[in-house]
């Protein structure tokens, strides 16, 4: 197994704030790597120090094989960067936006004609080519940026919550876009704030918070990590909650959760059959009436919360876009 | 879908080449942006000539030149140094719109030039500087002003205009990567404005209470207009020491702005990667 990124024990600090108290890292050759965690927890500062913007003050880092820190031009022959903003000039067309980057790639005016036209292509933008990008939507200028990201088909792209401020329709399409990159080899390091992001994208995700990694697996793996499933009582009257959350604490190996909006109660069993017969027999014994009874696999936000002891943000594009550290 | 790489240049020729290639990439960009917003770009370009009506016709009447000479022959090389400062606005909004939507980023995380931005910039912004002294010369022309010197005298005088330009350009730079964002173009206006209404541009500096009258002939603006009126052969040039070494000391003054702006600006920019 080829790694495509390491970082080992990156560190990085701005004045008094510690941005990174040594990542640790290892995204595999064509897969797509989440990076999760909340505002502020490093992620924007890892990525631009593996895109040779920053540099790390400790530690070590390789992309496509070679050190970010003493190799800078030649990693970045190897890399796309689709960053927080959709960073398109909006005066410029789409195509003269191409067409500008692929000379900057050294590809030549025609041969940047060309590429600039296929990428269009590719990411179904051809009808708005001659168009100002100012005069496009929200999801239309990330695919331009994710194009533009795309110009020499870099070996390695970062794409730094690149959904962050979309609706969920432009969510789709970048996330489309992005999938058909994976398919064809391309690999992606993406960080998010979203759970469900990492969760439908991600072969792996690595947790991070407070500038380091707390936990790294598959989406399957770290849903495993925290206990197994979980049991979830919905109550048809709310008043009959205490109880329920009574009857799962038996057998429960955490506090139950209860959410009044939902009527609902949940918490991570290990035993599933046992936990449910259990729960069910205890419900009766109180006489709560319960609308519905499910043992599920718990979710990303769940393990979140276990991991870091914080919520992470809600659903996506209900909360504005935060900042993280910057230089 | 396969791109071959591109070779990474190995001599400093061909880095040489690359960094020219891609500066005028960039500054093409700009160039292009003239042309999908000409609305904009002419009123910017038609802002001085604005000015020079006013002052011109609408306030000039009431101002008299030091040793005689008609107020809009005195103006136009005040006003062609005002449209050199102006030129800060400019460098500075688009500096800080590129740092702020990641522009400047995405250029630093591609195999170009790292000093083509900003070479492209000031390629783009000394054009358009080029292109508006020409239309308030031409301006200047249609309502009277005359160059009576003769024709290398007037060269210098657009020279050391362009020099000025050349030394707002760092400074643009270096306060437009110090902003957080192109939100802050109002605080540089008004940072512009005194500056530029401090100076004998507009009024000869004797109207003005005594130290603030200094205060203002020692501004570079005033070296410059003061050179460029003494080359134009354009009246109200005054005799002080200022005066009389007026181009020297448009030569010195911008040569002290980019002494000081050209390397807080490039440490500023190295600095975005510490």
């Amino acid at each position: 197994m080829t790694f495509a990124v390491v970082a080992e024990t990156l560190r990085k600090r701005y004045g008094d704030t510690e941005a990174l108290t040594g990542l640790d890292l290892a995204v595999t050759e064509g897969t797509l790597h989440g990076l999760l965690g909340p505002n502020g927890a490093g992620k924007s500062t890892a990525v631009r120090i593996l895109t040779t913007l920053l540099r790390a003050d400790g530690g070590r880092a390789e992309v496509a094989g070679l050190d970010v820190a003493t190799r800078p031009a030649e990693v970045r022959h190897r890399i796309g960067l689709v960053g927080q903003h959709a960073a398109v000039d909006e005066v410029l067309t789409g195509r003269q936006n191409l067409e500008m980057f692929g000379r900057l790639h050294h590809l030549g005016a025609r041969r940047a004609r060309t590429r600039a036209l296929e990428l269009l292509e590719r990411f179904s933008l051809t009808d708005a080519a001659d168009r100002p990008t100012a005069q496009y939507s929200g999801g239309m200028r990330r695919r331009l940026d994710l194009a533009a990201g795309m110009i020499l088909v870099p070996p390695v792209l970062f794409l730094d919550e690149p959904t962050t401020g979309l609706d969920p329709r432009a969510r789709t399409e970048v996330w489309d876009a992005v999938r058909a990159l994976v398919a064809d080899g391309t690999t992606v390091l993406l960080t998010t704030q979203y759970l469900e992001e990492a969760d439908q994208l991600a072969s792996r995700v690595s947790v991070i918070d407070s500038g380091r990694r707390i936990a790294d697996g598959t989406p399957d793996e770290l849903k495993g990590m925290i206990g197994g499933d979980r049991l979830d009582v919905t109550v048809r009257d709310p008043r009959d909650l205490p109880a329920a959350a009574a009857a799962l604490a038996r057998v429960a190996t955490a506090d139950p959760e209860v959410d009044p909006d939902t009527r609902r109660a949940s918490a991570p069993v290990r035993e599933r059959a046992a936990a449910l017969t259990e729960v069910v027999r205890a419900l009766d014994d109180a006489a709560v009436t319960a609308e519905d009874i499910a043992v599920r696999r718990p979710t990303l936000d769940e393990v979140f919360l276990q991991l870091t002891g914080r919520r992470a943000d809600p659903a996506p594009g209900t909360t504005p876009r935060g900042t993280e550290v910057a230089a | 879908m396969t791109v071959i790489l591109p070779p990474v240049p190995r001599t400093p020729a061909a880095r040489l080449r690359w960094a020219a290639a891609d500066g005028w990439t960039i500054a093409r960009r700009t160039l292009t942006h003239w042309g999908r917003r000409p609305g904009e770009t002419a009123v910017a370009l038609l802002f001085p000539v604005l000015m020079v009506l006013m002052f011109g016709y609408l306030l000039g009447g009431g101002i008299l030149i030091p040793g005689g000479g008609n107020y809009r022959e005195f103006l136009l090389p005040g006003m062609f140094a005002m449209t050199m400062l102006f030129g800060i606005e400019t460098t500075f909004a688009a500096v800080a719109t590129d740092a702020a939507r990641g522009v400047t980023d995405r250029f630093r995380s591609m195999p170009m030039a790292p000093s083509a931005v900003v070479t492209g910039r000031a390629t783009a912004d000394m054009l358009h500087s080029a292109l508006g002294l020409a239309v308030v010369i031409g301006c200047g022309l249609a309502v009277g002003w005359r160059w009576r010197g003769d024709v290398a005298d007037a060269a210098l005088a657009l020279a050391l205009l362009l020099l000025l330009r050349l030394a707002f350009l760092w400074i643009g730079i270096y306060l437009g990567l110090l902003a957080r964002g192109p939100e802050s173009l109002a605080a540089v206006q008004l940072l512009v404005w005194p500056v530029g209404f401090l100076s004998n541009a507009f009024v000869p500096t004797g109207t003005m209470p005594g130290w603030l009258g200094t205060l203002a002939e020692w501004n570079p603006i005033s070296a410059t207009a003061t050179a460029a009126r003494h080359l134009f052969g354009n009246p109200g040039t005054g005799d002080s020491w200022v005066a009389e070494h007026a181009v020297a000391l448009a030569v010195a003054w911008p040569a002290l702005l980019i002494a000081i702006f050209f390397p807080l600006s490039v440490r500023r920019y190295r600095r975005l990667s510490r």
